[in-house]
């Protein structure tokens, strides 16, 4: 029994695209990870309604096709929803009958209580929920028997995640963490690209499109520290776990959430897979991870307990 | 359309500041316990059990009201505090519990289902489906909008809940949506929602450097300060950044700095107030349990004035002596009507 534990398969989540790239970009992206490893991705826009050119429609068409690759495909909603149209799109998500909702906020989680218990999807609890104890989870739970996956919170140490979600045999959902990528740390009702470019929210020009893996802010002296990405501040660093398999396995962590970035990325996820499921040595991994065209450096604090910008201990 | 007059609500950190809240015309005043319980735990700040149950008394000697602020996430390592601050607030005599962890909300729906429940900002419910889940679950009665919703978003949520609402009309402002930001943990390890601390005073350093004072937080300079400019606490997002290209083209010190998020600025919606009234907004908050007992008296008296001219049913305008009253005590000596205006839409 525990060498079943000690070989269970960590999933890979590919964690939904926090940017607005190029369509032809995006599609190029995705068909790239229906060959790869990934498990499961997580489809959807999650930081601006304002970002329409992939309509709903493109992104269930998009979950189709990866779907008939093998993937297991999620929609997320919006971690911040302000106005009636967001409402109505987080609710045309609870309405669809084809994949998963990822919920990023209450609304998204009334929505789907909403919905008629034959055909609704199964819920995730996505990391914006502020499930922080196992009291809050317990809660969360109670919304139905069909909920699959517990997205840990980005601040959250392993040790708590482990606490909250133990495994064992009264175990109801799966525990997915966060595992790669800029983190990202805030939303707001303002657009910081725009505020950059000195243009307004409503006539934004759509600059993020400029930025593939957001906009770098530094501390006057240079420091690297954190990445605009039009209403969402960001990590400038990349939050990576590649280190950390053996406190990832003693957390009951069965999904780890790998956050897209421009380049290197299918790379990036060849590694994760080689070390966690694979038996692979992180050390050259991780070295090998410090070599690719990445937009920062690779942190680990979070998991440990510590400032997240903490970088990753020497292993 | 609903005219009846908001309930005024005024922050206190200490037993001082509540009795001149109430002295000063506020219909309630909020306040927490001297622990991780509530968004203000800073050292030196909140109430004891003991001076609870003083300022209950004082308050509601006087018609008033007292909310406790349990707004914090309970732990994963230890719920317990939580849970003992929910059975202290019934046993003060609290009127009202201001939570946003759904864990609490559950053990005092449970354990005190007479005890009034408010959903806290750092719920980050902005939309009436959000307050609608938890009036269905736990039965709250109020909710307080988080401060990045436009007059119109708030008026769109009021028509569609039957929960009272509560605004956020004067203070310092969190340009991140509340309960959704980690940005202070990123760099120190605590933030609000997991220890009640944003940039906690323990992580900032003031350094003298070549180019002037220097204010770090956890090692990152935040903000620096010639000679002659006034200084300000470095709050993460209120700090002086480079963004872009300008910045790695070459980082001189202060070249290209600027604010990149967050302007210190005060919120200030004192023009606006006919508009949340008419609107049936039924609570407006002032913010600042950090502040001084001062700033609790002079802005309640300002707000009560405004309140009751309303009331009066004349003609409303921002009279200059209560602007001039406010600029006293706004962060940066400058002030916005935040999102609910939009001026940056």
């Amino acid at each position: 029994m525990n060498d079943n534990l000690a070989t269970k398969r960590i999933d890979l989540t590919v964690g939904p695209l926090q940017y607005w790239w190029p369509r032809a970009q995006m599609l190029a992206f995705y068909a790239e990870l229906a060959e790869g490893p990934a498990d499961c991705l997580v489809l959807g826009e999650v930081c601006c309604s304002r970002r329409n050119e992939f309509s709903l429609a493109d992104w269930l068409d998009l979950g189709r096709d990866l779907q008939a690759c093998g993937k297991q495909v999620r929609l997320a909603t919006l971690p911040l929803v302000m106005s009636e149209a967001e409402l109505r799109g987080v609710r045309r998500i609870a309405e669809q009958t084809e994949f998963s909702i990822e919920a990023g906020d209450a609304s998204a989680l009334q929505a789907w209580s909403e919905q008629p218990g034959a055909t609704r999807r199964p819920l995730v609890l996505g990391p914006q929920l502020n499930l922080y104890s196992a009291g809050a989870l317990r809660e969360a739970l109670r919304e139905g028997p069909d909920i699959s996956t517990w997205v840990a919170p980005l601040e959250l140490a392993l040790d708590a995640v482990a606490r909250i979600n133990p495994a064992g045999p009264g175990r109801r959902v799966a525990t997915e963490v966060f595992g790669f990528g800029r983190m990202p740390l805030a939303f707001s009702a303002r657009c910081f690209t725009a505020r950059h470019h000195r243009l307004s929210k409503d006539q934004c020009e759509f600059r993020c499109r400029d930025d593939a893996d957001g906009l770098l802010l530094r501390s006057s002296e240079g420091q690297a520290f954190l990445a605009l990405n039009g209403i969402s501040t960001q990590s400038a660093d990349l939050h990576c776990l590649i280190t950390q398999l053996p406190q990832l396995r003693s957390a009951g962590v069965d999904r780890l959430r790998l956050s897209p970035c421009s380049q290197g990325f299918a790379e990036v996820l060849q590694l994760f897979e080689a070390v966690l499921n694979q038996g692979a040595p992180a050390a050259p991994a991780l070295a090998r991870l410090r070599q690719l065209p990445l937009p920062g450096a690779l942190v680990d604090g979070f998991a440990r307990r510590q400032p997240g910008m903490r970088e990753i201990d020497h292993v | 359309m609903s005219s009846q007059l908001p309930h005024l609500v005024a922050p206190a950190g200490s037993l001082r500041a509540l009795t001149l809240a109430i002295d000063a015309g506020a219909d309630a005043v909020y306040l927490g316990l001297k622990n991780a319980t509530n968004a203000r735990n800073f050292a030196g700040l909140n109430f004891e059990e003991a001076q609870v149950r003083e300022g209950v008394a004082y308050a509601h000697a006087r018609g008033r009201q007292v909310l406790m602020a349990l707004n914090t996430y309970a732990d994963a390592l230890d719920e317990t505090p939580w849970h003992a601050a929910v059975d202290a607030a019934a046993e003060l005599g609290a009127d009202a519990l201001i939570v946003a962890d759904s864990a609490v909300l559950a053990y005092a729906h449970a354990q005190h289902p007479a005890l009034r429940l408010h959903l806290s900002v750092q719920a980050s419910a902005t939309s009436h489906a959000a307050i609608e889940f938890y009036r269905q679950r736990y039965g709250i009665q109020r909710a307080v909008l988080p401060r990045v919703l436009t007059l119109q978003q708030v008026q769109q949520v009021i028509r569609n809940t039957e929960v009272e609402i509560e605004v956020f009309g004067f203070g310092s402002l969190c340009v991140m949506v509340e309960g959704r930001c980690a940005l202070s943990s990123y760099a120190t390890g605590q933030s609000p929602n997991t220890a009640g601390v944003c940039s906690p005073p323990a992580a900032v350093q003031w350094l003298e450097g070549p180019d002037g004072v220097e204010a770090r937080l956890a090692g990152v300079l935040i903000d620096r300060y010639g000679p002659q400019e006034p200084r300000g606490y470095p709050t993460l997002c209120k700090g002086r950044f480079s963004v872009g290209d300008s910045a790695a083209a070459g980082h001189a010190p202060g070249n290209a700095a600027d604010y990149a998020l967050e302007e210190p600025t005060s919120l200030n919606t004192l023009a606006l107030l006919p508009q949340l009234v008419a609107s049936g907004v039924r609570a407006i908050k002032i913010e600042g349990r950090q502040r001084s007992p001062s700033y609790v008296a002079g802005v309640t008296r300002v707000w009560r004035q405004a309140l009751d001219s309303l009331a009066g049913g004349g003609r409303y305008s921002v009279q200059p002596a209560w602007q001039q009253e406010l600029g006293r005590w706004a962060e940066g000596q400058q002030s916005t009507l935040g999102a609910f205006d939009r001026p940056w839409r």
